[in-house]
């Protein structure tokens, strides 16, 4: 059964400016309860790999340089 | 035959699997029971920021607090909210010990609202009583809890899912196997007794959104714990008794009448009338919305335009702070304001939660379950309308049980072959090159729930869904996951398909219709006391196949008036003659 890729627009956004992962904050990353943050290995900087999330905001509250923002979902915003 | 060396063995005391609300109070209380015993908390994401209340909770919705209700008063309400199908023994010993376990997180630092005499600021919204009491600055719980479990000295394993409980040879509880969300590796856990914590079913029915994390419960809540339950032989209960709640459109979370009721707000047709004399969820009540749904006068809305300034501002502080957070930024990408404009209101996806209805997996008044040294609370425990409170409560009681049954309890022996069998089960999505995703095979179990089983629940529907999601099973020997998140969902998803065959079953079981929307079966409109005051257990027989029996209600603690027993059947308000 072949698969296809596709892509999905995703509720949390982070500033990469902001974010400082590579001093190795993983804040975001480790309070997500459905664990859809990762680092992305293109920025070294955290992103949100899966499109799953319950917009309970754990990520932006916790991170320590305001730099994630929780939007609601495309399909029910 | 050996254990692989690849799969790591723990022995623990006292196993606890999940670390939401109910957990952590178990874990702390089987500590404090005896601090000898080792106790580990098994947590599918953080202990920091898992389960239902990662952001809190706004209030308690079920506080029996002396001078404000009774015991007694309690236990009869939720026997009447539940159509009389309920263990009185467990909801009686959830009531005695309410007051108590308020004070005990008074005094880890979990704040209450208190009025100007400094007494609970207890608000009513159920039908009969009051127990409702706020909690505006109730944001930190899940910090208090962590603390606790720090200074307990209580184990924390994060990220690991346990997917299958193990049993002796006597068929008593002997730990789980688990695996890692983020690196796929499977270890096994021995353990004297298990508490299960693992939250609601919530992920069983699709929002009408079509997000398929846009749930009323929190997603990670997916159902895990009644299909281990299940294949562990443990009873089930009420799953014909959905959860069905009262949202906030699309957003998907509570509209929280019980917090803007007691200051003014209400749930309002079309019209911007009442039509509920209560907003306390029922299944009668929620019939009432459905009604109204579907009628000329729908939808339904949360109406709060007709309030002062000052209360708008601290239904906001209290909503936009606390439990979903992110309401108020829903509100605004529509423009709407509380002051201006009736919020949209819709109902919920089916799902199984004792914290609001009365399913899960069967536990009796210590906790227990019916597989021995298998404890069950919280949201998956079928102690009915427990909320946050009664799965701290349950949580202490079955803390203290477990630790009463681990003290003389030696470790078991581990059944190898179930192991192995185990292990290779988990990691085949992985060992594929292609294959159906984990989030297809999801969506199409779910959407074939709201197609097929959600109420009105029709026979010939229900005999379709049931054969096309049993057709499903077929599919499992092709899910297909690329990475250790994506094997996290492919066993979620079977846990999912498990929890809609169960509701399909135990709907066509109870030939009746009861508990308002939650069953109502159009083949069988009429409640039938005569054949179904009883409770539906559902288990897997000595062939594994599904099946379902009747056990009798046991004689109540406190017995209800004949005046009272219809009050929840009578939540319309009546119109002007």
């Amino acid at each position: 059964m072949p698969v296809a890729q596709q892509i999905s627009t995703v509720p949390v956004i982070v500033d990469d400016d902001k974010c400082i992962a590579e001093k190795g904050c993983r804040t975001c990353i480790d309070v997500c309860p459905l664990d859809v943050l990762d680092i992305n290995p293109e920025t070294g900087k955290a992103h949100m790999k899966y499109d799953e999330c319950w917009y309970c905001m754990p990520c932006e509250v916790d991170c320590p340089t305001d730099a994630v923002t929780v939007e609601i979902p495309y399909l029910l915003k | 035959m050996s254990l692989p060396e690849d799969i790591q063995v723990t022995d623990i005391d006292v196993l606890v699997i999940g670390g939401g609300t109910a957990g952590p109070m178990a874990a702390v209380t089987a500590k404090e029971e005896n601090p000898e015993l080792s106790v580990m908390l098994l947590e599918k994401a953080n202990v920091k920021r898992s389960g239902a209340i990662s952001m809190g909770m706004d209030g308690l919705n079920n506080a029996v607090i002396p001078g404000h209700a009774t015991v007694e008063d309690y236990v009869k309400e939720i026997t009447i909210a539940n159509d009389g199908i309920v263990l009185q023994k467990g909801v009686k010993a959830y009531a005695e010990r309410s007051f108590p376990m308020i004070e005990k997180l008074d005094s880890w630092g979990v704040h209450f609202q208190k009025d100007e005499t400094g007494d609970y600021d207890v608000k009513k919204v159920h039908h009969l009583g009051t127990y409702v009491l706020p909690m505006p600055e109730g944001h930190n719980v899940k910090k208090i809890l962590y603390r606790r479990l720090r200074r307990n000295r209580v184990i924390v394993e994060n990220r690991y899912q346990a997917t299958r409980l193990m049993k002796d040879k006597d068929g008593v509880i002997s730990g789980c196997v688990a695996i890692n969300t983020r690196t796929a590796e499977v270890i096994v856990i021995r353990a004297k007794s298990v508490i299960m914590c693992t939250g609601a079913a919530g992920r069983i029915g699709l929002p009408a959104s079509g997000y398929l994390y846009g749930t009323y419960e929190m997603p990670a809540n997916c159902g895990d714990g009644h299909a281990m339950a299940y294949h562990a032989g443990a009873e089930l209960t009420g799953l014909e008794c959905y959860q069905i709640n009262p949202l906030l459109k699309d957003y998907n979370g509570p509209a929280c009448a019980y917090v803007t009721g007691p200051l003014g707000g209400y749930t309002a047709n079309g019209k911007g009338d009442r039509f509920i004399e209560c907003d306390y969820w029922s299944g009668q009540m929620m019939m009432e919305f459905y009604k109204e749904l579907e009628s000329g006068d729908g939808p339904v809305f949360l109406k709060l335009d007709h309030l002062a300034e000052e209360t708008i501002q601290e239904i906001e502080h209290v909503l936009h702070t606390n439990e979903r957070p992110s309401r108020g930024r829903f509100h605004d990408s529509r423009g709407t304001d509380y002051r201006t404009k009736m919020v949209e209101m819709h109902i919920s996806e089916i799902g199984f939660c004792s914290g609001h209805s009365a399913s899960g997996v069967w536990v009796n008044e210590k906790g227990e379950t019916t597989v021995p040294g298998l404890y069950g609370c919280g949201d998956m425990a079928s102690i009915p309308h427990n909320y946050m409170l009664g799965a701290f409560v349950y949580g202490q009681i079955c803390g203290e049980s477990a630790a009463a049954f681990s003290a003389d309890r030696a470790f078991a022996d581990i059944d190898i072959e179930f192991v192995i069998a185990e292990k290779e089960r988990l990691l085949a999505p992985l060992n594929r090159t292609d294959g159906i995703p984990p989030n297809q095979f999801e969506y199409k179990v779910r959407r074939l729930v709201n197609d097929y089983l959600q109420p009105p629940k029709v026979t010939k529907k229900m005999d379709i869904g049931l054969e096309r999601l049993r057709e499903m099973k077929k599919d499992i020997p092709f899910l297909y996951a690329r990475d250790p998140h994506e094997l996290l969902r492919a066993n979620e998803a079977q846990s999912i398909l498990d929890c809609a065959e169960m509701a399909a079953v135990a709907s066509m079981y109870r030939t009746e219709s009861r508990w308002g929307l939650y069953h109502y079966y159009v083949d069988y409109p009429e409640t039938n006391n005569e054949e179904w005051n009883c409770h539906v257990q559902l288990y897997k027989n000595h062939v594994g196949e599904m099946e379902c029996k009747k056990i009798p209600v046991a004689p109540y603690e406190i017995e209800l008036d004949d005046t009272e027993k219809d009050a929840y059947n009578q939540l319309r308000i009546k119109e002007a003659v």
